[in-house]
């Protein structure tokens, strides 16, 4: 009888065709996640360029303008081409099977959604061979520096607007699936962290890609239709496009965030064997997180010169997300006190989350003391910062969902030893690329520049070497993911032995379709049996 | 011999890795602020670091650990969402109070102004009606990596800005065309320079001595490429540079009065195109297609005189083209005009004279 069940479950229609009008959340889940996974290499090229010019003093392979475009395209296509999609993709696969839901809640919405994205990428990078290059003014897009940007300019804006309306429309899926389809028994108390993060991050996108697109729209009326928002000669004002700006932006950095601290606090639990610690204050700490990155939008811009009411206010403010963060650190360590630990490659994946994202977190706080922001702004500082809570933070996430969870989508285990290279050479060649940047903002040397001065050398010379070596490393990656499709060994229904939730009462591959019926929720099914 | 060899070594390698203490009483708060943040985090990440490897090390299977069981304790809670509070609450107040003084630019000394232009400086002494440009003075060959580079490759300039040292300097910046930022470490901060507001700043030196710094903001092609210099000097020496400074300005606008020569007006002319034009047009004239037009055989070089004056003078809207009537003199733009419409094979044999471009305005 079940057999007969899972036989008709995993029916899917033959051909390609089946990926271009698919509504399944499983195929969405994986066109999203290859869509990402492709962005990630060209964003990635586009950093090698960056790197192997810095590699030491002087215009070696290219034009300062060219430079610029590099930096800008790198910084869009990961934001918005390889970081925000790979967790989407994540959330489509997941929370269907972590919800007992058979699909998300809008499946046409949801093809859609993914399909906007090709178009809208495929315009953005065509900007590279037009008249005057891509967009070069930085993926900040500050006027006036922006509005003086060739051809690429509205291939600029409306490719935005369309990654904007993508992110939209998944969010809203997100949000209702979440809230409508959790299987009977799940009350909100009861949802694995995953999905609380989720549902948090969809709410932060609703409330910030609004503004993106709407000031990117104020950018394109100033450029073809004679306003002058920020203009100061029309009587506008080209810091109100900052503080618009960095009012998306902030929260945009806690949607690239808080999915990987669900990510984290799902693979803790599972290879530590022991429940989730602090599991309620988890939940308040990512909402508080999520409100208090609505009011330290300005710490981005202390150097624009704020009044000292405003400079003080969003100091503490933004001192003041280190608590909830905080805390979400000392739980996940917590969770491993007095744990009976493995190390499968997702779990290194984690505890290195752990240790490189609260690296980023401690120069975040350096960064938020005003004074000290006056010397750290807009330097290498900064771009060490923000690569470890995006890259080691964010990316690392990303990889340890993928190592956990892929053998339930493919059904194949992928190779354990393989993993760990690819693990080991990461974290080596990471820290090579992102620690030295450190050094070299605080001695003195600006982001966004082509060319350095020559005491500026050495370290560039070891960051360059280490960001050659992520880069190649990654194709590692890419191996074993194919090598696990292909030939991998079989993976059982439940592939961790600590793993607990609904997506690990399904088989190995998860069929085509799962859920039909709610399942009910057995003793130990859930890692938080909630209140 | 040996001690001051001894000495000079930790402080090179300060230097390469961590923040500058600076010349001002303010640069010297930000660092120690810096540093005891810096602490106050190693502090922190020891302990949750060594928390967490201790029970990497001890709390494994393959060393026999069986998992406990507790997921849960409000108490703890409660003290970690505390004690970092309170941490935070006592960091806080020395930052607040170094703001505090940071932001009062009251009862100056002396004034001056700052305006960021695509991809220079200008300087303006409001107290002593002496003002200038400050450009790159690093070879072009040298970026190009066609002569060895020098000790201050890319940060050195044309006319550095002097100071005087123990007198408090208010800065106005300002900007001509999109945002820069001016940043010299050694003086602590730095500060947009966004067009169309002024921004206020102030510095007070304690030592004589040359800082060097650079635009902070990305501000297009050359970003890269304006770097900024200050020369500290003592009160005496300072009073001195702008007598000097005022007679040199003074035999300039002499040097306008007369009638020039073609040979003369190219000559000096070639100095202003690769000063100020090459960063666009390119030295030789062939500019960056679709991005910088070229100015060999172009319309505008070879054609009336007076449509090149207009766009030297005014400059071209929606473009990068600035207007430089009011950033050089008669001369200069008398000067770079017949330049450029006699160089890079253009040989019009055409001349403009100061005393046109005086008419002109």
């Amino acid at each position: 009888m079940t057999e007969s069940v899972h036989a008709h479950a995993d029916e899917k229609p033959p051909g390609l065709w089946r990926w271009v009008v698919t509504t399944n959340h499983k195929d969405i889940g994986t066109l999203y996640l290859l869509f990402a996974l492709l962005m990630f290499f060209i964003g990635g090229s586009m950093s090698m360029v960056i790197r192997t010019e810095l590699f030491q003093p002087g215009l070696q392979f290219t034009d300062p303008l060219f430079f610029n475009q590099m930096t800008t395209m790198h910084a869009l296509v990961m934001i918005f081409g390889a970081v925000m999609p790979a967790f989407v993709g994540l959330a489509n696969w997941q929370i269907p099977l972590m919800i007992g839901a058979p699909d998300m809640a809008f499946p046409r919405m949801n093809n859609w959604s993914f399909w906007i994205l090709p178009f809208a990428f495929s315009m953005l990078l065509s900007t590279l061979f037009m008249p005057g290059g891509a967009p070069a003014g930085g993926w900040t897009m500050y006027p006036p520096l922006v509005l003086m940007t060739g051809d690429a300019f509205p291939y600029l804006i409306f490719s935005i607007h369309l990654m904007g309306l993508s992110s939209l429309m998944g969010a809203i899926n997100i949000i209702v699936t979440i809230l409508n389809m959790r299987t009977p028994d799940m009350n909100l108390m009861k949802m694995p962290l995953f999905v609380w993060t989720w549902l948090v991050t969809a709410f932060l996108l609703i409330a910030a890609m609004p503004v993106l697109a709407g000031v990117v729209t104020m950018l394109l009326t100033d450029r073809f239709f004679g306003s002058s928002f920020f203009n100061a000669a029309g009587g506008g004002d080209p810091v109100m496009f900052q503080h618009i700006f960095w009012f998306f932006g902030h929260p945009e950095v806690y949607i690239m965030i808080l999915p990987a601290f669900g990510v984290v606090s799902t693979i803790i639990p599972t290879f530590a064997r022991k429940p989730l610690f602090g599991y309620a204050s988890m939940v308040y700490a990512t909402a508080s997180i999520a409100f208090l990155s609505f009011i330290v939008w300005a710490h981005h811009m202390f150097t624009v010169g704020m009044p000292l009411a405003a400079e003080l206010f969003f100091m503490y403010s933004t001192m003041l997300i280190a608590v909830p963060t905080g805390v979400k650190i000392f739980n996940w360590v917590s969770t491993m006190w007095r744990g009976s630990m493995t190390f499968e490659t997702p779990m290194l994946w984690a505890i290195s989350f752990v240790v490189l994202f609260t690296i980023g977190g401690f120069s975040g706080l350096m960064l938020a003391i005003t004074p000290a922001d006056f010397q750290y702004q807009d330097t290498y500082f900064v771009v060490a910062h923000f690569h470890y809570v995006l890259v080691t933070g964010s990316v690392f996430g990303i990889f340890g969902a993928v190592y956990y969870w892929l053998p339930k989508w493919t059904g194949n285990m992928y190779n354990e030893r393989l993993g760990k290279i690819h693990f080991w050479c990461s974290i080596v060649f990471s820290n090579l690329l992102y620690f030295p940047q450190h050094f070299l903002g605080l001695a003195g040397m600006p982001r966004r520049v082509p060319d350095y001065a020559i005491q500026f050398t050495d370290w560039n010379q070891v960051s360059s070497i280490g960001g050659i070596g992520f880069g190649l490393t990654q194709l590692i990656f890419v191996y074993i993911v194919f090598q696990t499709i292909r030939s991998g060994s079989k993976a059982p229904a439940r592939v961790w032995d600590g793993a607990i939730g609904l997506e690990w009462s399904v088989p190995s591959p998860a069929p085509y379709h799962t859920f039909q019926e709610p399942p009910k929720l057995a003793e130990g099914e859930l890692q938080h049996e909630g209140t | 011999m040996v001690l001051p060899g001894l000495a000079a070594s930790p402080a090179q390698a300060d230097f390469a890795l961590n923040m500058r203490q600076g010349v001002t009483p303010i640069s010297r708060e930000i660092y120690d602020l810096h540093m005891i943040i810096l602490w106050i985090c190693v502090a922190i990440g020891a302990l949750v670091f060594g928390a967490m490897f201790y029970s990497i090390v001890r709390h494994r299977r393959s060393k026999g650990a069986v998992a406990a069981k507790f997921h849960e304790s409000t108490l703890v809670e409660v003290i970690w969402t505390l004690v970092p509070s309170l941490i935070l609450v006592a960091m806080a107040i020395p930052a607040t109070r170094t703001l505090i003084a940071m932001e009062d630019t009251s009862d100056p000394d002396l004034t001056i102004q700052v305006t960021g232009y695509q991809w220079k400086w200008h300087y303006r002494y409001l107290d002593d009606e002496v003002s200038f440009f400050s450009l790159l003075a690093t070879p072009s060959d040298q970026i190009k990596n066609r002569s060895p580079k020098g000790e201050n490759y890319l940060l050195e300039v044309d006319e550095p800005l002097v100071l005087p040292i123990r007198k408090k300097i208010r800065f106005l910046l300002g900007s001509n065309d999109v945002i820069h930022a001016w940043w010299v470490p050694d003086l602590g901060w730095k500060r947009d320079a966004i067009p169309g507001f002024i921004n206020e700043s102030w510095t007070w030196i304690e030592e004589p001595g040359t800082y060097r710094g650079q635009c902070a903001e990305l501000c297009g092609r050359d970003h890269g490429f304006m770097p900024i210099v200050v020369e500290a000097k003592t009160e005496e020496e300072y009073r001195q540079w702008v007598e000097s400074r005022k007679v040199a300005q003074r035999s300039e606008q002499a040097l306008a009065e007369q009638e020039w020569g073609l040979e003369q007006l190219v000559e000096r002319g070639e100095d202003v195109y690769n000063k100020i034009c090459a960063a666009c047009h390119q030295p030789g004239g062939v500019g960056i297609p679709n991005v910088f037009p070229a100015l060999k055989g172009s319309p505008v070089a070879t054609g009336p005189v007076d449509a090149h004056i207009e766009i030297v003078m005014k400059g071209k809207q929606g473009t990068a083209m600035q207007a430089f009537a009011d950033q050089l003199s008669d001369l200069d733009i008398a000067a770079v005009i017949s330049y450029e419409r006699n160089a890079f094979g253009n040989d019009s044999g055409d001349m403009v004279q100061p005393a046109q471009i005086k008419s002109a305005r």
